[in-house]
């Protein structure tokens, strides 16, 4: 890194005031594919590779025309299906239905990624310090964030050609996997410039990262709202619900690329026109002075960490409660959108009426909210380690607190805390539905114990980061990719047809399928249990290592 | 080093020391970061800990605060064991790290009172006289002070607690000379109301000016520890004469070193406890004239820090001995 650094002034004297604002761009990119030249092409290969192993197990679910009706058929009978993966244009071919199944979790993941490259070579290089060492360097002011987009861009770009290429090379109409692949990295570059706006207005790389993936979150919900209900434009207003509006494998509709690009270069446009309006290290909104000296309650360790939780709380159950509204509204008289041509008809009543959908879509739902909820989870558990490695957690283990105290202060925002994302979530669903459906008294209760049976899932992800912290902590991060995995799995896992030994490695697999499914109570009891030991032995390890 | 361990773990203390340390060793997967550590505070004495960079200061402090875990070795706090009873004694002193960093949503002066409580509460008038002598603004968040000012944060929580123990690493590194000397007046104070201050520190005006006595190490090991006038004693005077005929013998001499003879002028360097014996040499010769350079603080430390070996006493006088 640092022999990167160094090889700026170098490029100045090769080309004198060339560039002027822009001086150094070339140098900051290699700097910044040098940073990441395992990370990035790792996760454009696994992008690539979700997407062709759907696409290549197609053919092995689905055999014959006749196999291929029926999955069309029901998909279109079942709304559920549209909240998590959009709308089905092309079931008949292994590339549409690659695209349909696959398109929103590749689009999520290259959104991610890139806009997380953005922020991490831009205004993390400024939190850090870093940048200030760069920019003393020759390096012009708009050089640093040149190189991030363009960085992040590439990414986009190699992730949609590879995705491309891999879809094709399983067998794929080549004509329909370039427009994936085109849908897919097109995203990508929204995200990039949503990124790039964030980065000018947070002031902490953490508050960059958010805004972009709270950006994601609603417009992803924009699109399933879009999707499940009768307001279909609502998709048409998310770059989320872009990817699937392409048809890629079915009709192709090319022009609806135009409006990622126009929307990327607004954003960077807007990124731009921000950037000269601040100082390096400063965001646009000056912060406020704070109190010269702390209220009373600000004296134990769980005070504090209230104050460092408490943002991110209360922003997840804002989220979550709009959300649990949401859906628990469309998820009455979801049904209607089936349509009611003979065929339809006989497949809702195989699924046991309009109820028996109404029902499946509500434990669609909690399955979804359960996955994402437990993001909150990792994200809280990593404060502990972001704490300990900004080197802010040695103070306080040098007053009279212990480590366990300590830690306490902050599972109790972990474990309870995952506890009142999802409560509120399955209040306002409940609430929602009931509403819809004319029956508060009799759904309300119904649909929130459904909700809330997804706890334990939910706490175990959160022991596992937790033992990850204890145990391991330069790891700690692992925890995302460990959530990420048991999503995979559990979205992923059956329609690839993946053994059960797999499956039950995901908690989410053991949760019972509530309301649509019988409730038992022993697996949710076990997974309690493991969640319990998880943590244990996470809290042991901690009082055992070195901090630091 | 390991017998020390079990030797030292009743008589390692005296009931008059504030920290004491035997062969402490610490490993960081294949780096040796501390390698048989010695170091003693008395109770009530300002301790100039000082090193090279990466000689394993912090490593040393933090093992103190019971937040790293010895390898081997005896360690003792306050008459406690640090891994042990971390919490406990914490509550008795207070820490100042050589990187401070604030919570970035928290005010300085939150961060003060905060850490005054988790320690058992702090003086109101001594914080309110220590920011304006600090001329430090407690309103500001975490991310708009300086390196300076985020220092003057951490040395106001501890300095305004009442503890018997000031644990500094590098305090001072970010403080402009105004504060430099508000820092001195400080800790005078401290040391005036008996309290013990283990001071980690690179400015040797500081150490000059504040330590009673001070301990130096050398990749991961203790190479000297005394008084300041100690250690003067163990160091080189340069001597430049011009004599009355050839010199003699001075090359023979176990504690000249680097001699040069050009004609009847001499330059050598001479180990100060033998200053006595190399000047009879030169006046037996008819000294015409003589320059005395005595010896700096940083000579000292120069010394220290840049010998190849690390040198102990008896280590030195034997490379001495054999060199030409």
């Amino acid at each position: 890194m640092t022999a990167n650094v160094t090889h700026a002034p170098a490029a100045r004297e090769r080309q004198p005031a060339a560039a002027g604002s822009l001086a150094g761009t070339g140098q900051l990119i290699r700097l910044a594919l040098r940073r990441d030249r395992i990370v990035l092409p790792v996760w454009a290969l696994v992008i690539a590779f979700l997407a062709s192993s759907g696409a290549s197990a197609y053919e092995a679910l689905y055999p014959d025309p006749a196999d291929r009706a029926g999955l069309t058929a029901s998909v279109a009978a079942n709304p559920s299906f549209a909240i998590m993966f959009g709308p089905a244009y092309d079931l008949e071919t292994a590339g549409g239905f690659a695209a349909w199944r696959f398109g929103t979790i590749a689009a999520l993941l290259t959104s991610l990624i890139a806009a997380f490259t953005v922020t991490r070579h831009t205004r993390q290089e400024e939190d850090t310090g870093r940048q200030e060492l760069l920019s003393s360097a020759v390096v012009g002011r708009y050089a640093p964030l040149t190189a991030g987009v363009i960085t992040a861009g590439l990414f986009s770009a190699a992730t949609g050609a590879l995705l491309a290429a891999m879809i094709a090379g399983v067998g794929a109409d080549a004509t329909g996997s370039v427009a994936f692949g085109a849908a897919v990295a097109l995203c990508g570059l929204v995200f990039t410039g949503v990124a790039a706006v964030t980065a000018q207005l947070a002031e902490y790389s953490r508050t960059a990262n958010t805004l972009a993936g709270s950006t994601f979150g609603v417009l992803f919900l924009l699109r399933a709202a879009g999707d499940t209900s009768e307001a279909e434009w609502l998709s048409w207003l998310s770059p989320v619900g872009w990817v699937h509006r392409v048809r890629a494998f079915a009709e192709n509709e090319w022009w609806v690329l135009a409006l990622p690009a126009a929307t990327t270069l607004a954003l960077c446009a807007v990124a731009y026109a921000l950037l000269p309006k601040r100082d390096v290290g400063m965001s646009l909104i000056a912060g406020r002075p704070g109190r010269a000296a702390a209220k009373p309650g600000l004296r134990t360790s769980l005070a504090l960490s209230w104050r460092l939780h408490r943002g991110a709380l209360i922003g997840w159950l804002v989220g979550f409660a709009v959300m649990g509204m949401l859906f628990g509204t469309l998820a009455s008289g979801v049904g209607d959108i089936v349509g009611d041509s003979a065929e339809m008809k006989q497949m809702l009543q195989q699924m046991g009426g309009a109820r028996g959908i109404e029902d499946a879509f509500l434990s669609s739902i909690t399955g979804m909210v359960a996955m994402i909820g437990s993001m909150y989870a990792v994200q809280a558990t990593l404060r502990m380690r972001y704490e300990e490695t900004a080197l802010r957690v040695e103070p306080l283990l040098t007053t009279g607190v212990g480590r366990l105290r300590w830690l306490g202060g902050h599972l109790l925002f972990v474990l309870a805390g995952t506890a009142a994302v999802l409560t509120v979530c399955a209040a306002l669903l409940g609430l929602g539905y009931g509403l819809s459906s004319g029956d508060v008294g009799g759904e309300w209760p119904r649909v929130f114990g459904a909700t809330l049976a997804q706890l334990p899932a939910m706490w175990v992800v959160a022991g596992a980061a937790v033992l990850l912290f204890g145990l391991v902590p330069r790891a700690t991060v692992a925890a995302w990719a460990l959530a990420a995995a048991f999503v995979l799995i559990s979205m992923f896992g059956p329609i690839l047809e993946l053994p059960q030994a797999v499956l039950n490695v995901s908690p989410f697999t053991h949760v019972p399928q509530l309301p649509h499914a019988e409730f038992t109570a022993t697996p949710l009891l076990w997974l309690t249990a493991t969640a319990a030991v998880l943590v244990a032995v996470g809290m042991t390890a901690l009082r055992r290592r070195d901090i630091g | 080093m390991t017998d020390n361990a079990a030797s030292t773990t009743t008589s390692g203390t005296t009931a008059h020391e504030a920290i004491g340390v035997a062969g402490l060793r610490k490993t960081f997967g294949r780096t040796t970061a501390l390698d048989g550590l010695d170091l003693h505070v008395e109770t009530g004495e300002v301790h100039g800990f000082l090193g090279p960079n990466g000689s394993g200061k912090s490593t040393t402090i933090r093992v103190l605060l019971g937040l790293l875990h010895a390898d081997s070795g005896d360690v003792h706090l306050l008459h406690g064991d640090p891994w042990r009873q971390a919490a406990t004694l914490h509550r008795r002193l207070a820490y100042v790290p050589g990187d401070v960093n604030l919570w970035p949503n928290l005010s300085g002066g939150e961060v003060i009172d905060l850490l005054g409580r988790l320690r058992g509460g702090l003086d109101k008038r001594r914080r309110a006289e220590l920011i304006e002598r600090f001329e430090l603004d407690p309103t500001k968040k975490g991310r708009t002070y300086s390196k300076g000012n985020r220092q003057k944060v951490a040395l106001v929580a501890a300095l305004a607690s009442d503890v018997e123990l000031l644990v500094l690493d590098e305090p001072t590194s970010g403080l402009d000379p105004l504060m430099e000397a508000a820092f001195q007046e400080t800790i005078r104070e401290v040391r005036g109301q008996g309290r013990t201050v283990l001071l980690s520190s690179h400015i040797l005006a500081e150490v000059e000016a504040l330590c009673d006595r001070v301990s130096i190490i050398r990749a991961g090991r203790t190479v000297e520890t005394g008084t300041l006038d100690d250690l003067r004693h163990l160091t080189r005077t340069s001597i430049s004469a011009e004599l009355a005929g050839h010199p003699n013998g001075l090359a023979n001499l176990p504690h000249v070193h680097d001699l040069r003879v050009d004609g009847n002028t001499v330059h050598f360097d001479v180990d100060t406890d033998a200053l006595d014996e190399a000047l009879r040499r030169l006046t037996d010769v008819g000294v015409r004239s003589l320059t005395s350079t005595p010896p700096t603080l940083e000579e000292l430390f120069l010394r220290h820090y840049t010998d190849e070996l690390p040198g102990t006493e008896a280590e030195r006088a034997e490379k001495a001995r054999t060199a030409p």
